[in-house]
């Protein structure tokens, strides 16, 4: 009777921990944060990627569709390159495809922001491992203030 | 002379007490396991040092994400920010709260318990009868208190994070008003499985060893006598707690820094 009585306190105690488990996993984490499942590799090459991280999210009209895998500065012109990894389930977007370092809130993270080009009939799709041409760099709060300075002085 | 004398004989002792503790865990734990005789013991510890600390770590949960909402929406609302109170809230119980309440409540709770329960048992000589008996104290007195206090503190502070980040709901949310959507998916947006809930995972491994570690050692080497049971109780709570704060700030230092 009594170690009846303790077995099912300790199922109750590991019920719970499994049931505490399920909602950290279900409700709080973000389980498909690290974008598991098939992807392919897309390359973009910045002027200034700004405060760009790996990890940062790639979207396209504001859903998420990848990361940032690694960021890595161009030997030859010294030009920032971003690998990003996009899920397989997007794929074919043409390539005068516009890549873009945006600023999500005034404050918020950076992210890449992926606008799909216009398809016509010698437009290609991107590849795994082909490389984005058209990009906009990030926004550098300085430099803005400096432009801003100098065309006021002109006046 | 004298000063430096003390100096070396304190280290040496303290040198000699991890060497002993180390033995007595590697003699308890390794050896022929024997899984018919020693799963109703681990039961019967399972329920007496996870089982009946289960209510202080909820309620103490829910109290401590109760006051992290509160305090988090008193700062974040002047920055007009109130929806980041779900990941502050998730973030500090999963990362560092969680884990170290978790391992300071189990040393006041369950460890002192341990300590003075295996002291008493040193003092009134019990472990010597089983010795006479030919049943090794170490394999069927310890081995089973470890293993329950091995296991049962991780997931004692999954209970306290999840209970805590519901305090933080019903205050952050029911109460001031932030917006529900909001709340969790800023919270899902950031909170990460591998980063936040693994690595306060490993944390409160770690602090389940230790603790649980120092709880037996101090009392299987109690003197056994009414004053030196309390001195190993008073002396498990306070190890026990410098060892979690102390390895907290390396173990976060590694993870996070």
């Amino acid at each position: 009777m009594e170690a009846r009585k303790i077995e099912l306190l300790v199922g109750v105690f590991i019920t719970a921990a499994i049931a505490a488990l399920v909602f950290l996993a279900m409700q709080v984490a973000n389980t498909t944060g690290a974008l598991r499942g098939e992807t392919y590799t897309l390359y973009a090459k910045f002027d200034n990627i700004g405060g760009l991280k790996v990890r940062s999210p790639v979207k396209v009209g504001g859903v998420v569709v990848g990361r940032v895998s690694s960021i890595t500065l161009d030997s030859e012109y010294f030009e920032p390159v971003v690998e990003m990894k996009i899920s397989v389930q997007y794929k074919g977007f043409p390539d005068t495809s516009t890549a873009s370092i945006l600023t999500s809130g005034l404050l918020g993270e950076q992210y890449v922001g992926l606008e799909p080009g216009f398809i016509d009939d010698g437009v290609m799709t991107l590849e795994d491992g082909d490389q984005i041409f058209m990009t906009n760099s990030a926004m550098v709060l300085e430099n803005l203030i400096g432009q801003f300075l100098f065309s006021q002085g002109n006046d | 002379m004298k000063a430096i004398q003390e100096l070396g004989r304190n280290t040496l002792n303290t040198i000699r007490g991890i060497g002993n503790a180390t033995i007595m865990l590697f003699q308890a734990l390794v050896g022929k396991p024997q899984p018919l005789k020693m799963f109703p013991l681990l039961m019967r510890q399972l329920y007496v040092v996870g089982v009946q600390s289960m209510l202080i770590i909820l309620v103490s949960g829910l109290f401590i994400g109760m006051v992290l909402g509160l305090q988090g929406y008193t700062i974040l609302v002047d920055f007009g920010a109130e929806q980041a109170l779900g990941p502050m809230v998730a973030l500090s119980l999963l990362r560092e709260l969680g884990p170290v309440v978790t391992a300071l409540l189990f040393a006041g709770r369950a460890g002192s318990a341990l300590t003075a329960e295996i002291g008493l048992m040193r003092a009134t000589e019990q472990l010597s009868s089983l010795e006479m008996m030919a049943v090794d104290p170490l394999r069927r007195v310890i081995a089973p208190r470890f293993w329950a206090g091995f296991l049962s503190m991780p997931l004692l502070a999954f209970m306290f994070s999840a209970i805590g980040i519901y305090g933080g709901f019903v205050v952050g949310v029911q109460w001031l008003g932030v917006d529900d959507g909001a709340f969790w998916s800023v919270m899902q947006a950031s909170v990460e499985w591998q980063h936040d809930v693994m690595n306060g995972f490993i944390k409160s491994l770690v602090f389940a060893f230790v603790v649980t570690w120092i709880a037996l050692y101090k009392g299987y080497t109690a003197e056994p006598t009414s004053p030196g049971i309390s001195a190993a109780t008073t002396q498990t709570v306070v190890y026990s707690s410098l060892a979690v704060l102390g390895l907290d700030f390396v173990l976060t230092a590694v993870m996070f820094g």
